[in-house]
């Protein structure tokens, strides 16, 4: 993977750069020793690491405006941060960049019970923000694996989703309003407590767009209420055609669960062995996860275990006490955990067609004998959201790459199938190459325009995205 | 022009040497000078998936037809897109296309979404005549910007929709509503507020205005499996027991009269004056109602007012102070050329929706001045 060179007369205007941050910049904004900037080399993708310029960490939405603004009469590229969480590398810095964190933004500025929402700093980490209205019974829906860790502001970058969005939709969808810095510094407000824009839908593009059309500084977003309750059934079967059927079956029924994930058998045997969760030994797992009262609970429930007797499943164990719901759900939740015990992974997200899923995970298989990597399946089947985790050794020589070239076949593979290289963890630069597959050169140029209005120097998180070749003549120097 | 392809389509766009005007089912009463470019040659169900809750249609497909494979297999559009022809006496026959061009958005916006939340992908022409694709069929996907999101919504400004990619949900077994009568607009908001604010999954909150002996009527309604709906309006039923006890109205969806009420504004149809729709928070409802003695019609819980005006009355000067926005959906020429149709972006934000429109209509023939 490749990443542009920095620029070395970038680099040696650093103390320049620095000079005229501190001025803008309490002294506990601004890190600038390698010894501290070196926290921010990488994200998540810990595969990829640099170090940037210089890394600051303003308090206020003013601090950034004034921030971007001295870089964009820099001509210094911007690396925005949530809580470098990003499994696509989205926050991987470059040695002439400044990284711009929003970790010290975590203030919670309003919250409406009457009107259900609330609007926060975008430092704040998701959890927190469920955190900050459970008391009164509201949540916060977009759940990402992350969410203990990962910030408001990557959430929107990378528009992320979570296991319960079949029902509750992602961000983009519990999004109503930010306060968005441009990377000329100029500070403006979309959307807000109503609902949609008079105009084009700025709010849309921006989410999802990887800190690439501007920093996002302040959010409002959609409370709901909780549910009265939730409960999961485990369903096994014994094969993976068997499973995907089922979870199409049930989707016609007119049962909308709010999750419905996705196992195969080394994921579970995994699972099984790191968090014992009482997993039965078979091919394929179902975890759906309905919500209501008690009785309405028990009439979906009955629904979805009729249809999945149709199927023939080895088991059908269905949570009667809460403590019994967590040991479900234990199994899933340890996966990534699991994964991590035995070995390195790389976790890919592509997106298929649901009616897809049978042909794709036996290709999968197929591809695993070819490169000699195992690999395992957990993902939201109701949404065709995979999640394959393939296992490499970072120690052995060659493994990363071996294992990368198995990834983007498999990435090429959902797209074949109608599917997606991303379905919430964004491109990043882990991805970027591979857009070509999924896009024509018009369908990217057509994106690149919005950046160029956006942004038209270039600047923010420049390297990301789009392949290299696409955007070099645009992210020369001006 | 009539095209049948895309690739006629594009023909049209890349040799067109003034304005067009793209007209999908031409029902939403949304119209401009220039060649007036129809897209309902581009008509078909090229994919549906019930088991995935997707589709895929040619842009100039019917309404009508959408609906009725839905139908088939117990599913629907749940933005419940409204049929406006009434309301501003437009005939012929509405389009996928323009339901997700023009952004439309029934009472189940506040728990759903609007058509933008449904939109999976698109395929366009821009305004050089350029296709371009974007977003795909599946429900999670974050690959490269969203501008699915910004086509929908986009009224045809930025490129001629070709092919639109949706989800569907599942219909519901059975529609439950509360109707109170007679509540002024301070106890609607409060149920509005109580209800929403419950755990019983609301889908619709409005209010249909006096109209005649009619007295003023308060809805909240919630969809789902019989037994479960008919829980969840007892236990809505009890959270309102200061006022007076509601009717409780249960129904197929194809049964159901009262709601297409609200979505289609049937209070307002055949009556002379211009129509605005306004957006704000919901609590703002009763600021918005109280400044006129106009007739209202309360959806989102209060966040979406449709107010019938007198010919020439400005409503935006009106809410001024009150943060959202308010779009003249029904007026004279004349009225619709000195108000708007559009409320006026705030000036960042128009010089980033011009800069767009430059990008992807370099020509300004799309549509031109259609938004403002």
């Amino acid at each position: 993977m490749e990443m542009p060179p920095p620029d070395a007369q970038i680099v040696a205007r650093k103390s320049a750069v620095l000079a005229r941050l501190a001025q803008v910049l309490p002294a506990d904004s601004i890190l600038s020793d390698i010894a501290e900037t070196r926290a921010y080399e990488c994200d998540a993708l810990t595969a990829y690491r640099c170090p940037p310029m210089l890394v600051v960490l303003p308090h206020t939405t003013q601090q950034v405006s004034e921030v971007l603004h001295i870089c964009h009469t820099e001509g210094v590229p911007v690396v925005p941060r949530g809580s470098g969480t990003s499994l696509a590398g989205g926050a991987l810095p470059t040695a002439d960049c400044v990284v711009l964190g929003v970790a010290k933004m975590n203030a919670v500025l309003e919250t409406d019970y009457d009107n259900r929402f609330i609007r926060v700093q975008s430092g704040r980490t998701n959890l927190s923000v469920t955190g900050a209205v459970e008391d009164a019974g509201f949540f916060y829906a977009p759940d990402p694996s992350s969410q203990l860790a990962c910030a408001i502001a990557g959430n929107i970058a990378m528009n992320s989703g979570g296991a319960h969005c079949l029902k509750y939709g992602v961000t983009t969808n519990n999004l109503m309003g930010v306060t968005l810095v441009m990377m000329d510094g100029q500070i403006v407000e979309i959307g807000g407590a109503h609902l949609d824009a008079p105009g084009l839908d700025l709010l849309g593009v921006i989410c999802g767009s990887e800190g690439q059309l501007g920093v996002v500084t302040e959010a409002t977003l959609r409370i709901l209420h909780k549910p009265e309750g939730a409960r999961p059934v485990l369903i096994g079967f014994d094969s993976n055609e068997v499973a995907g059927a089922c979870v199409s079956d049930i989707i016609k029924s007119g049962v909308l669960p709010v999750a419905i994930e996705f196992m195969d058998r080394p994921c579970i045997r995994a699972c099984e062995a790191f968090a014992k969760a009482g997993y039965p030994s078979c091919e394929a797992l179902l975890i759906i996860e309905v919500e209501g009262s008690r009785e309405e609970i028990a009439d979906q429930l009955a629904r979805i275990t009729a249809i999945a007797h149709h199927h023939n499943p080895v088991e059908v164990r269905e949570a009667q006490t809460e403590d019994e719901a967590a040991r479900i759900w234990l199994g899933r939740k340890s996966a990534f955990g699991a994964m991590g015990q035995i070995n390195d992974y790389m976790c890919l997200d592509g997106t298929i067609p649901v009616s897809e899923l049978p042909h794709v995970l036996r290709r999968i298989g197929e591809l695993s004998r070819e490169f000699g990597l195992e690999v395992a399946n957990v993902f939201h089947a109701g949404d065709g959201n995979m999640h394959p985790l393939i296992l490499f050794d970072a120690n052995k020589p060659g493994d990363l790459e071996t294992c990368e070239a198995f990834g983007a076949e498999i990435l090429k593979l959902c797209v074949e199938v109608g599917g997606c290289l991303t379905g919430e963890h964004g491109v990043g630069v882990e991805k970027r190459d591979l857009m070509r597959h999924q896009y024509t050169a018009d369908d990217l140029e057509a994106q690149l325009k919005v950046k160029d209005v956006f942004d038209p120097k270039w600047l923010l998180n420049p390297a990301k995205v789009f392949p290299l070749h696409v955007t070099r003549s645009r992210r020369a120097p001006q | 022009m009539i095209p049948t392809s895309e690739r006629e389509l594009t023909d049209a766009i890349a040799s067109a040497t003034g304005p067009l005007a793209l007209i999908g089912g031409g029902t939403r009463g949304v119209s401009c000078a220039g060649e007036p470019l129809q897209l309902k040659g581009l008509s078909g169900v090229s994919l549906y998936d019930p088991g995935a809750l997707t589709m895929v249609a040619q842009a100039g497909t019917p309404l009508s037809e959408i609906t009725a494979m839905l139908a088939a297999e117990n599913q629907q559009l749940a933005f419940e897109p409204s049929d406006l022809r009434r309301l501003l006496d437009t005939s012929g026959e509405p389009t996928v296309g323009g339901a997700f061009a023009s952004l439309s958005a029934g009472p189940r916006r506040i728990q759903a979404g609007a058509a933008r939340d449904f939109l999976l992908g698109v395929r366009f022409v821009d305004g050089l005549g350029t296709v371009v694709s974007n977003g795909g069929r599946v429900m999670k996907n974050v690959t490269g910007y969203d501008l699915v999101k910004l086509l929908a919504g986009s009224y045809g400004t930025l490129g001629a929709l070709s092919e639109v990619s949706f989800k569907v949900l599942p219909a519901p077994e059975c529609i439950g509503t509360l109707v109170w009568e007679g509540l002024d607009p301070a106890r609607a908001l409060s149920v509005f507020t109580g209800a929403l604010g419950a755990p019983f999954d609301v889908t619709g909150a409005a209010r249909l205005p006096e109209q005649g002996e009619q007295p003023a009527r308060t809805l909240v309604r919630v969809e789902g499996f019989e037994k479960s709906v008919k829980y969840r309006l007892n236990e809505l039923g009890k959270r309102f027991v200061d006022l007076p006890a509601p009717r409780v109205i249960c129904t197929a969806q194809s049964q159901d009269q009262l709601w297409p009420q609200v979505r289609d504004v049937q209070p307002f149809q055949g009556q002379v004056g211009n129509v605005w729709r306004t957006s704000v928070k919901p609590s703002d409802m009763l600021q918005v109602m109280a400044l006129s003695q106009f007739q209202h019609v309360v959806d989102w819980g209060g966040g979406l007012i449709w107010t019938l005006a007198p010919d020439g009355h400005d409503l935006r000067a009106d809410l001024r102070k009150i943060a959202g926005h308010s779009t003249l959906v029904r007026a004279s020429q004349g009225d619709l050329t000195s108000l708007g149709r559009f409320a006026p972006e705030p000036a960042p934000l128009a010089v980033l929706s011009a800069g767009l429109r430059a990008k992807f209509d370099p020509r300004g023939i799309l549509n031109a001045g259609v938004m403002g």
